[in-house]
């Protein structure tokens, strides 16, 4: 569609623009002021200037916590994404069993965070979870408070029983957007299968594919809640994530310039991950729509 | 706002960068940038290359503070360079 | 057939943790602890019982239910008008102000917890239900910019022309005839605002003391000296779910209808 050109555009925007500001620009600025000083009290603080951003960019904990991090964002999308589209192509279509399909889907991405830990808190244990159970009776030497490999296991396992439904139910939608005349279209033409989903259903699933995986990656990235009460970061720290390892400095030491630092590191790299996607995918379907 | 704990230095930042923001927005509506393709791989307008600049100086920053012990305004001498040339031919 | 099969495999499989908590949820803690049971053997709805009578429970999920309606009133509120003009209009920065909204998204809350909580105390809105509402835009908004953005890219400008002839004013214009237009694509903001909202426990938990308590952070309460209180936990988690499924009941319709969103 094309745009009209018009500055008074801006009266619409004005209502967001207030609320977000109020919201994320003052404590945004707040945290910035935190990370150059050492915060003892509401009146006493010292000017460290960059100190803390040199000390936490070479802090060994945290780098491998980040790394620790990218392996985790990247290994959830790598499985989500391709689950989430092949749930959305199974789903019924039609009449009580699509309704009731998609409520059935949707349910747990209505769980709060921290009973999703719990519920996983649960099922991981040996005596009376039913996941814990049935592996260490197949033989299997499961306890994810000893073992790294298990620790990693389930909280994969969980991020993808929990998430898996957001790309699932947005694949879906995308995929009902279809007009039916495109499949008659491929009818005729005889198309495979494979042909079909290639050039009639995944091109229609880029855009709400998109916010998928933005969504997706950003909310992994700041994962906090869930592994923190399936196994608050152990064994050692083989499951410390990003923003536990922040909110550990924050809270529990009262570290606030060193965090708020820590922060703001933390956020350019969120920030230029997501705009370097956003904008390949962004330029893509510019190229893709010149084409045509 | 004493819990904000204002410094002059990061108050003179934000003012900095409210103030190339006004700049950029007066200058884009008394003379509207064109999209246009420079060394970068992809065509960009003004606004986009400032966006690109901040965000790619602020790494520069970080890089200069976390792998060397040059004082701090050696990266910011760095960044306005690019800065320039990312303007510029960007 | 086949993939009919699949999907009721990946549904059983997917409800099994549910299951697993109603299980739980329905057990004393004697049994739950006892030996690992499939079903209840000794069927009790105490648990449920605890947590319906006892008002510091229960106000729980009062206090979360309101600042989650609360937050979904203002990010529609703001955003309807925004995603409008993103959708109509070229405007300077629109792009990046975009971006930017985007952005706020991004933003870890581990690390506005504390400035939130000074900045609301600042204000005097610490511990309120609005303060977590407010809070919870931070997130929200952007998101709701961006699904009705591509819902209303779907309806033809022509419709907006037609009206101005027509002699409507914009504001009646857009309450009468454009919002029931995207009604479909405002159920499915407001689902998703619901659901990003419902489930966050930082902001809400740092953000509250005792007036505005949501129940995550009354749920804490269940580890006790002697140990957690397992049946208890289990009931409460169940009922975490129920506001949710009836969201998405009203609005699976409006899913099931399918969106594209076409952002150009």
């Amino acid at each position: 569609m094309n745009k009209i050109e018009n500055n008074k555009a801006w009266f619409f925007v004005i209502p967001v623009f207030v609320v977000v500001a109020f919201s994320a620009v003052i404590p945004l600025m707040t945290v910035v002021n935190y990370s150059v000083q050492d915060i003892f009290g509401v009146n006493s603080a010292f000017w460290t200037g960059t100190e803390w951003y040199r000390e936490m960019l070479r802090n060994p904990d945290l780098q491998a916590a980040l790394l620790r991090q990218f392996a985790f964002s990247f290994a959830i999308l790598a499985i989500e994404v391709p689950l989430g589209i092949g749930i959305a192509l199974l789903m019924p279509k039609k009449g009580w069993a699509a309704s009731a399909a998609l409520v059935l889907v949707a349910m747990p991405l209505l769980i709060p965070l921290n009973v999703v830990g719990t519920i996983w808190q649960i099922l991981a244990r040996t005596d009376i979870g039913l996941l814990g159970w049935a592996l260490s009776e197949s033989g299997v030497d499961y306890n994810i408070n000893a073992n790294a490999v298990d620790a990693w296991f389930t909280i994969i396992l969980m991020d993808v029983w929990h998430w898996t439904p957001l790309i699932a139910l947005l694949s879906y939608s995308g995929l009902r957007a279809i007009p039916d005349a495109y499949y008659q279209a491929a009818r005729i033409d005889r198309a495979s299968r494979w042909a079909v989903f290639r050039y009639i259903q995944l091109p229609k699933l880029t855009n709400v594919l998109v916010i998928g995986v933005l969504l997706r990656f950003m909310d992994s990235f700041m994962i906090y809640a869930e592994p923190f009460v399936l196994t608050g970061g152990g064994p050692g720290s083989s499951t410390t994530f990003l923003s536990q390892a922040l909110t550990t400095m924050a809270v529990a030491q009262f570290d606030l310039g060193p965090a708020a630092a820590f922060s703001i590191i933390y956020f350019l790299i969120i920030l230029a991950v997501s705009w370097v996607f956003y904008t390949a995918i962004m330029t893509l379907q510019k190229d893709k729509s010149a084409q045509q | 706002m004493s819990w904000m704990h204002w410094t002059g230095p990061t108050a003179g930042f934000f003012i900095s960068i409210a103030l190339i923001l006004t700049g950029m927005t007066v200058w884009q509506y008394f003379s509207p940038s064109i999209e246009r393709k420079g060394f970068l791989p992809i065509s960009t307008t003004r606004g986009d290359r400032l966006f690109i600049g901040l965000l790619t100086s602020a790494f520069i920053h970080l890089a200069f503070i976390g792998v060397t012990e040059l004082h701090v305004l050696v990266a910011t001498a760095v960044s306005a360079v690019w800065m320039v040339i990312l303007m510029r031919w960007g | 057939m086949k993939s009919r099969i699949a999907f009721i495999v990946y549904l059983v499989v997917m409800i099994m943790p549910i299951y697993w908590l109603i299980n739980m949820s329905l057990q004393t803690n004697s049994e739950i602890l006892g030996e690992l049971s499939f079903w209840p053997k000794n069927l009790t709805f105490d648990n449920y019982l605890n947590i319906l009578t006892d008002e510091s429970w229960y106000m729980g999920y009062v206090n979360s239910m309101t600042y989650v309606f609360m937050n979904m009133a203002i990010s529609l509120t703001v955003a309807l008008p925004a995603a409008y003009a993103f959708s109509r209009y070229k405007f300077v920065g629109d792009k990046h102000l975009f971006f930017w909204l985007l952005t706020n998204k991004m933003a870890p809350p581990a690390v506005f917890a504390l400035p939130f909580f000074q900045l609301y105390s600042s204000v005097g809105l610490f511990d309120t239900h609005i303060a977590v509402a407010l809070a919870h835009t931070l997130f929200n908004v952007a998101l709701a910019v961006w699904i009705l953005e591509g819902f209303m890219s779907g309806v033809p400008k022509e419709i907006d022309e037609t009206a101005y002839i027509d002699g409507y004013s914009f504001p009646k214009f857009f309450l009468k005839i454009y919002i029931p237009l995207i009604r479909s694509g405002i159920g499915v903001t407001a689902f998703f605002l619901f659901m990003f909202s419902w489930i966050e426990l930082l902001l809400a938990r740092t953000l509250t003391a005792t007036e505005a308590q949501p129940i995550q952070a009354i749920m804490t309460r269940t580890q006790g000296a002697s140990g957690i209180d397992w049946g208890t936990l289990a009931a409460a988690g169940v009922l975490t779910i129920v506001p949710g499924i009836l969201v998405v009941y009203f609005v699976r319709n409006h899913i099931a209808k399918g969106f594209a969103l076409g952002r150009t």
